[in-house]
């Protein structure tokens, strides 16, 4: 079985802030981490291997320096890495980067293609999806336990709004996956030492046989315009006193606005 | 579109370069550049004190392109029922229409008859309604499939569906498939006055960074809303509308819903539907803290929320979180008890149209959004608090 995770690697967007003088991001000091949520897609692809015996590949999109998210899953045991850098990647949105992995995923070939569920920067959760679309493959979103993996199909369960649904689907599929599917191991020492050797393969737009076009920003239909800080907005009333009095105040107010 | 500096009148003062979110900006032989890290987010264009910095539009920008007409809204439904995010897409729907003319649309797959006619009711000029069987459980490939094609047929300029698991997981391949933009869960969509292009305003780095979208060169530009933002329409019981039967010839599924199970707990946990949310943070110290949450709950007839440092101590189940990662709710009333207020919870719930935050910290983020702030121990005043609104209900 060939188990391809997508991974990628993004600031610790806790830390990211907005000067909302000048608008711009204040990034001094922000690490960059893999994706939280597909530090569980990594999981689940070691586990399948466990189970199906197989090779899980990692695949990320990004500047040379993403190579060092690469490494770490490498050391969490992960049998390949796949950088796929070019600058003619730069400045894609979700469809140009979901145009970009799906042809690598082509070129890799793959069983079971996992995901995060979104990544936490810019939080679409569009790219898993795209990918699928673009492989002309089924998805499975949100899936938070995989319960079967045979040959030729795959029984997940899939997080909704009021529960979840027991999904079947044919392989290949790609899933993407939330924090409920698992918890991700820590490196082994081996593993670190692994990576530290691990050779990283490298792609580019043209080994991939990927249209110019369809790359970049040329080949992204949004733009993003402008961005700026939220506002926190709302005048405020504190409401001191004894707690006799705090409560005697907010259910009067509460009263007056209708709220009980 | 691509932004360029004016060699001539570039004197290399450097201000432009803090403006650039992206580093996109270098100063080589005392001229800026601009590199190919430019994401076109126009934020140099006005710093440069000698108006150096220009946008210049290509010819394939000026193309015309296929603009078709209308607003389309996915009406989502579950189990047959309408989910509330359909009526808050109609609401946006037709104020985008009434900025650009033209029909508000409504999509429905699955659902009965009664259904597309609520629809109307709610600002619908038109159904699409297909009610084959494909579409009773949500698969990804069928919804994708029909929707994609009645696009292609009817071309509406814009598209919308509720930022759900089922519209954040099926809009993706129609967008894919349609060769045309997607932006994810927009807390705000607006028409440009000049350009009449969509204007798609949404939180990214976990809420820290608000962001405006573009589609402007394909069509139709398709977005998924935030559910529990955006205002429902007004309801109009008498409101007449068409109703276009749809069939599902050519769609295929590679998955299959084998089963559907409903979590439900003893209070309900449907917080995005609830009219009051009582919501606990790391202050709660705990599962018995968490329990004076739910007798208040239960005595305004509310839901309990909670922020993500109260569930990942495992003091309550990840179904009651709140915010960027969990639920977004939008209330009439949200009481924040023990919630210092991360920004990732505050976009959760923001949008509650009364808010009040009883902590402990005086300088606890969470009274920035606050209407009603209370610092003290709510250990002490919950109990006080559940008992006076049993009396008030009771009276």
């Amino acid at each position: 079985m060939k188990i391809v995770v997508c991974v990628k690697q993004v600031p610790d967007t806790a830390e990211v802030r907005i000067n909302p003088e000048t608008n711009t991001l204040i990034r001094d000091g922000v690490e960059s981490i893999i994706n939280p949520y597909d530090m569980h897609a990594i999981e689940a692809g070691l586990q399948i291997r466990e189970k199906t015996a197989g090779k899980v590949t990692v695949l990320t999109m990004g500047p040379p320096q993403a190579e060092n998210a690469l490494r770490e899953a490498i050391s969490m045991g992960v049998d390949d890495a796949v950088l796929l850098t070019d600058r003619s990647f730069a400045g894609s949105d979700t469809w140009a980067t979901a145009y970009a992995l799906s042809k690598a995923i082509e070129h890799l070939g793959a069983d079971v293609i996992l995901c995060g569920k979104q990544a936490i920067d810019g939080d679409t959760a569009q790219v898993g999806p795209e990918i699928a679309e673009f492989l002309d493959i089924p998805h499975i979103a949100y899936v938070r336990k995989i319960d079967d993996v045979k040959e030729d199909s795959i029984v997940v369960q899939r997080l909704m709004d009021e529960g979840y649904d027991l999904m079947e689907s044919s392989l290949p599929v790609l899933l993407t996956v939330v924090r409920e599917l698992n918890v991700p191991r820590m490196p082994s020492l081996k593993g670190k030492m692994a990576a530290k050797k691990a050779g990283i393969k490298k792609l580019t737009a043209a080994d991939i046989g990927a249209e110019e076009s369809k790359l970049g920003l040329k080949g992204s239909p949004t733009q993003v315009r402008n961005i700026f800080a939220p506002e926190a907005k709302r005048d405020r009333k504190m409401i001191n006193g004894t707690n006799e009095e705090i409560i005697d105040a907010l259910v009067k107010e509460l009263t007056g606005l209708k709220c009980l | 579109m691509f932004i360029r500096v004016n060699k001539d009148k570039c004197t290399g003062c450097e201000t432009c370069l803090s403006s650039c979110p992206y580093d996109a900006i270098i100063v080589k032989d005392g001229k800026a550049d601009i590199t190919e890290l430019c994401q076109l987010c126009r934020s140099c264009l006005s710093v440069c004190p000698e108006g150096a910095i220009f946008e210049v539009e290509e010819e394939a920008d000026k193309k015309e392109k296929a603009q078709g007409s209308g607003v389309w809204v996915f009406a989502e439904q579950r189990d047959g029922e309408l989910a509330g995010v359909s009526f808050e897409l109609l609401g946006a729907g037709r104020r985008l229409a009434e900025k650009l003319g033209g029909e508000v649309s409504a999509v429905l797959f699955g659902g009965s008859a009664a259904g597309a006619e609520e629809l109307i009711r709610w600002g619908a000029d038109k159904v699409y309604h297909c009610d084959d069987g494909i579409f009773r459980a949500f698969n990804d490939e069928p919804y994708a499939g029909l929707l994609a094609e009645l696009i292609t047929q009817y071309r509406p300029e814009i598209v919308l569906a509720g930022a759900t698991p089922i519209g954040r997981s099926f809009f993706p391949r129609v967008a894919a498939r349609l060769k045309t933009g997607l932006t994810a869960d927009c807390t705000s969509l607006d028409i440009d006055g000049e350009t009449k292009n969509l204007l798609q305003v949404r939180p990214a780095f976990g809420g820290n960074i608000m962001a405006t979208i573009l589609c402007p060169h394909t069509r139709p530009q398709m977005a998924t809303v935030r559910p529990r933002v955006m205002k429902r329409g007004e309801y109009d019981g008498s409101r007449k509308g068409e109703v276009v039967k749809v069939r599902a010839d050519n769609v295929k599924s590679r998955t299959k819903v084998i089963e559907t199970i409903r979590e439900v707990s003893e209070v309900s946990v449907n917080l995005q539907e609830a009219n009051i949310i009582v919501s606990g943070g790391r202050g709660m110290g705990g599962e018995k803290g968490f329990q004076l949450l739910f007798d208040l709950a239960e005595a305004l007839g509310g839901c309990v929320g909670a922020s993500r440092a109260a569930v990942d101590e495992g003091w309550i189940p990840y179904r009651h979180q709140v915010g960027q990662t969990g639920k977004t709710v939008g209330p009439k009333l949200y009481i924040a008890c023990g919630i210092s207020g991360a920004v990732q919870h505050l976009v959760g719930m923001q949008s509650s149209d009364i808010i009040v935050a009883i902590n402990k910290n005086p300088d606890a983020p969470i009274f920035s959004v606050a209407t009603y702030g209370i610092v003290g121990d709510l250990f002490e005043i919950l109990p006080l608090l559940t008992k006076r609104i049993k009396e008030v209900k009771g009276a």
